[in-house]
């Protein structure tokens, strides 16, 4: 690509030092649970809101949204509305609410009225379903984001990268906990913003402040044409692919804030007024960031032009480094180049952490434990989970290195919005659901939306999927959030209403007084 | 979590899980039970209560409808009725275009509302509920 390698090693190097500094000083108190999965709840909102934003900014919402814009238009830029419109539902929804109820996981909400073991379990299996799938899409783009910037192409080049990477994020996790994890993403979310800022200030100050001159340029360097710009290009050909959109739609914004390690952020503030705040200012943060990229994905259309972007290794992923390039020489694409790869990074530590958060919190202590385990060796058996979480998701990374992992992001958020937002929602606003209502939701979501996939155009049948050559795809759509999340609902519907169980009214009381007002949870 | 043990002055015959509070009794009295822990049932019965409750709901149930409803629609316009989205405002600017940075706006200006909602309407009220237990207290 014209880069220098060794710049764009020694940017990324110096951030991994300087950031493995801060963990280190961050961590050195890191002695109880509520230290290690909540910082002890000493976050203000406002940097928890850029930690929240930061945890949320993969690598493929910067890299793939501002390429899916550089070569679809229209049909980019829609994708990234719904990631802002669906900080809505955490604000106004399940942020404060969350916040009361429980302490370090999802299980702490989902189990709150419910028979403890089972709930616990349903809940811990989701978290670790979720994380995996999301963590081995981030391990495998970061192999193929080498590929592109630093112009590693062996297979045992880049499985070397995907397994320092592995290790560099459970260090994080292992030395700071939840303290070092979040300023990671404070620090890469506070870069991020302002490398996108940067570059668009300087895209619109080069077209004269006028957005219009850069998508009319834009339009001109594409073979799409002024049709850039108009709904269709990539999901508008036939009825399939627009309801295939519609399930992508769904999926997103109601699965952004049913993500695991979006929900668990929520611990690291004191009180529910200040998740309130954290969440104000992760949308600020995301409407300033895809505000950018809009700008960044036309303007690289305008100044690389389609052409040179889809003949580029790593194809759409290479349009925001083409352009750092094409304004900014070498130095510019290195900081661009370890921007990228520190968002992997800080995500995947996020993602390890919420992980082993839920498996020693929610396994060990309440299912395996029964709820009497010290808190101390808590705190081991999370630590231990990091480790083997990180080993899987390195293993996980290189084997689905090169693979088309696109839809394990978007899986994530279906799975997400699937098995997570009904039970949330049927368990803080219905009073009759019950335990099996939980178990069927949970497990129906996750279920039916792994089978959907399974059998969906993005595992086999067509070109980009991963086994292309045998056709099994039973289901037409790619995405099955369409499908799965009203199919969750309905499950944890009959699943309550069809069992003789009865919930515990005394405990709903307390969970929704609790959860409106904080009384009994002992915050301020 | 501390929990604060009432003067002897403040007891009074202590309400069974299902008690609810009378309008007669004194405005200091508590909703806890004899150990001082929050009687949650007679909370939930509590006027204070159920007027928090009513304010969360007469904004966030429209507004998440609103705002859903907002969104799905541009997309399935988008989607469904792309030669319309595609009719020119502005300049290169179309209606899609426009709508979608529309998003962007709603989307911020619902959640400064709802900022300023949650800080004058139902902040008060959660202090208001949580005066009848001891929680703030001690």
């Amino acid at each position: 690509m014209g880069g220098n390698t060794a710049i764009n090693l020694g940017v990324f190097g110096v951030f991994v030092l300087i950031t493995l500094f801060i963990v280190y000083r961050a961590g050195s108190r890191n002695a109880t649970a509520s230290d290690y999965y909540a910082a002890g709840s000493s976050f203000t909102g406002p940097q928890n809101g850029i930690a929240l934003s930061g945890d949320f900014l993969s690598a493929a919402s910067f890299l793939g949204i501002s390429g899916s814009i550089a070569v679809n238009g229209y049909d980019g830029f829609l994708y990234s509305i719904g990631w802002v419109v669906s900080w809505l539902l955490g604000l106004m929804i399940i942020s404060e609410r969350l916040r009361n109820t429980g302490r370090f996981t999802l299980g702490d909400v989902l189990a709150f009225r419910m028979r403890q073991r089972p709930v616990r379990a349903a809940a811990a299996n989701v978290t670790l379903v979720i994380s995996l799938f999301y963590m081995i899409a981030q391990m495998a783009g970061a192999g193929a984001l080498m590929a592109l910037l630093l112009d590693v192409h062996s297979k045992v080049g880049q499985s070397i990268i995907i397994a320092v990477v592995g290790i560099v994020m459970v260090l994080y996790v292992l030395v700071g906990g939840m303290k070092g994890t979040t300023w990671v993403q404070i620090i890469k979310a506070v870069l991020l913003i302002m490398c996108v800022t940067l570059m668009t200030v300087f895209l619109l100050g080069k077209f004269g402040f006028s957005l219009s001159a850069i998508l009319e340029t834009a339009s001109r360097n594409t073979p799409l044409g002024p049709e850039v710009l108009e709904p269709g290009a990539r999901y508008g050909s036939t009825p399939t692919s627009r309801l295939d959109f519609l399930s992508l739609a769904l999926a997103l914004v109601l699965g952004t804030a049913s993500l695991p390690h979006v929900l668990m952020r929520f611990y690291t503030v004191p009180n529910a007024r200040e998740a309130r705040r954290s969440v104000v200012w992760a949308t600020w943060m995301m409407a300033t960031f895809y505000l950018c990229t809009l700008v960044i994905g036309f303007g690289a259309l305008a100044l690389v032009g389609s052409e040179a972007i889809s003949s580029a290794p790593g194809g759409e992923n290479s349009a925001a480094p083409l352009l750092a390039y094409e304004i900014g020489g070498a130095v510019l694409l290195g900081v661009v180049s370890a921007v990228a790869f520190a968002t992997i990074l800080a995500v995947v530590a996020g993602l390890t952490l919420t992980a082993s958060a839920s498996f020693a919190h929610d396994v060990y202590a309440n299912v395996i434990k029964r709820g009497q385990a010290d808190p101390r060796s808590e705190v081991k058996v999370a630590r231990l989970t990091a480790v083997v979480v990180g080993l899987l998701a390195i293993a996980g990374g290189i084997a689905a290195n090169g693979q088309n992992v696109a839809f394990l992001v978007a899986l994530a958020f279906a799975l997400a919005a699937s098995a997570n937002l009904s039970t949330i929602i049927y368990t803080m606003f219905w009073k009759r659901f019950n335990t099996p209502g939980t178990l069927w939701a949970v497990y129906g979501g996750l279920g039916s939306c792994i089978v959907l996939l399974a059998f969906s155009p993005a595992v086999s049948g067509s070109k980009s999927s991963i086994f292309p050559d045998v056709d099994f795809a039973l289901f037409p759509l790619s995405n099955p959030g369409l499908v799965s999340i009203p199919f969750s609902f309905l499950c944890g519907y009959l699943g309550t209403i069809l069992s003789k169980e009865t919930s515990d009214p005394v405990k709903q009381a307390e969970m929704e007084v609790r959860s409106l007002t904080g009384i009994g949870s002992g915050l301020k | 979590m501390t929990k604060a043990i009432l003067p002897p002055t403040d007891s009074r015959p202590a309400r069974g899980g299902r008690g609810f509070a009378t309008f007669d009794d004194p405005v200091s009295s508590l909703m806890v039970d004899e150990s001082g822990a929050p009687d949650f049932v007679a909370l939930q019965a509590s006027p204070d209560f159920r007027e928090l409750r009513r304010r969360i709901t007469i904004f966030v149930v429209p507004a998440t409808c609103a705002f859903l409803l907002w969104y799905l629609g541009y997309v399935a316009m988008s989607a469904y009725a792309p030669d319309f989205m595609g009719t020119p405002v502005y300049g290169v600017l179309n209606i899609g275009l426009m709508f979608g940075l529309l998003q962007f706006v709603t989307t911020i200006t619902l959640t400064l509302v709802y900022a300023r909602y949650a800080r004058r309407k139902l902040d008060p009220q959660v202090d208001a509920v949580r005066s009848l237990t001891a929680e703030d207290q001690a």
